[in-house]
């Protein structure tokens, strides 16, 4: 029982460490072959969009991947093989979008939604008036 | 009545988002911008699917006719429905169309040209799949437009229909012919 326990546990554990990179496509410098992984985790999968490239079996995510890692070799550094692949594919590829005119809204929303909820939670909490001394919740309810 | 703000508020925000969803319900999240819009189309000398024939190159499009570059594979389903339009706008002399063989095998695309018709002028074939990177394809079929001066006037993902010909493609050709 144990045994089957701690073996499920281990496919559950393995499941997450899976990726679509092949043996054959990896670089003998661990250190570069760490720099492509950086890269195709952040490059997106065009066929099945929600998927990096990393994560991905199509065989385009496969070319990419093997496109990352020609250029590393080649001596390129990180941001010039994220340009290599933007400069064909748009910053679509991205899966973190770069902070650009057109993507200021959804980099700043979220901050302006909690200034704004900040400040009705201000406002609202100002109209109420104070408990005067002594008074409890139990006085305030009786009252009405 | 008196409107108050906090009545205003919420109704005018759900205007705004009512909005924002309606648009968003009606782009289709498959349709890329292409980076190659009113671009030279990347270089690219591909070797020719029979021997004998000349290579497909970038440079030999300039000048001439008006250029409809078809992305297609012997495997990919979706070719084989565009192709009776191919087949059919194939006989226009209007404009030349050509055709890259995408991560095929010679046999396997030469048997799909016989089985099928051959609409293409010519043939090059990309079987590393370099070249379709280049011109930042996402899948097969995908057709670019390229002008005389060897610019990309327009990508269509996907395949084509006639309604994408008629209203998307045939003003292309008109413009082409007349200047």
């Amino acid at each position: 029982m144990m045994r089957k326990l701690l073996f499920a546990l281990f496919l559950i554990l393995g499941s997450g460490l899976a990726h679509a990179v092949m043996p054959d496509e990896m670089l003998a410098d661990p250190a570069l072959e760490a720099r492509a992984r950086e890269i195709s985790q952040n490059l997106r999968c065009l066929v099945c969009q929600n998927q990096s490239i990393d994560d991905s079996n199509a065989s385009l995510a496969k070319d990419l991947r093997v496109i990352v890692r020609e250029r590393l070799t080649a001596g390129d550094s990180n941001e010039q093989v994220m340009a290599y692949v933007v400069k064909r594919y748009g910053n679509y590829v991205l899966l973190k979008p770069p902070f650009q005119a057109d993507t200021a809204l959804l980099w700043l929303l979220p901050f302006l939604l909690m200034l704004a909820g900040l400040g009705a939670a201000y406002a609202y909490l100002r109209q109420q008036p104070a408990p005067e001394e002594g008074e409890t919740t139990n006085d305030i309810l009786k009252e009405d | 009545m008196r409107l108050r703000l906090s009545t205003l508020l919420p109704v005018g925000l759900f205007a705004v988002m009512g909005v924002v969803l309606f648009v968003g319900l009606n782009r289709d999240p498959k349709v890329l911008p292409s980076t190659l819009l009113n671009q030279p189309l990347p270089a690219f000398d591909l070797p020719p699917l029979a021997p004998g024939q000349p290579n497909l190159s970038s440079e030999a499009m300039k000048g001439g006719k008006l250029t409809l570059v078809n992305v297609f594979g012997s495997w990919c389903v979706s070719c084989r429905y565009e192709h009776p339009l191919l087949m059919r706008v194939s006989k226009d002399a209007r404009f030349n169309l050509v055709g890259i063989d995408w991560k095929d095998t010679a046999d396997d695309a030469n048997q799909y040209l016989a089985t099928y018709g051959n609409p293409y002028a010519q043939i090059g074939t990309d079987q590393g799949g370099r070249t379709a990177i280049d011109l930042g394809v996402s899948g097969a079929p995908e057709t670019f437009v390229v002008d005389k001066q060897g610019k990309v006037r327009l990508r269509v993902p996907g395949p084509l229909t006639p309604e994408i010909w008629d209203k998307q493609i045939e003003p292309l050709i008109k413009e082409s012919g007349a200047s």
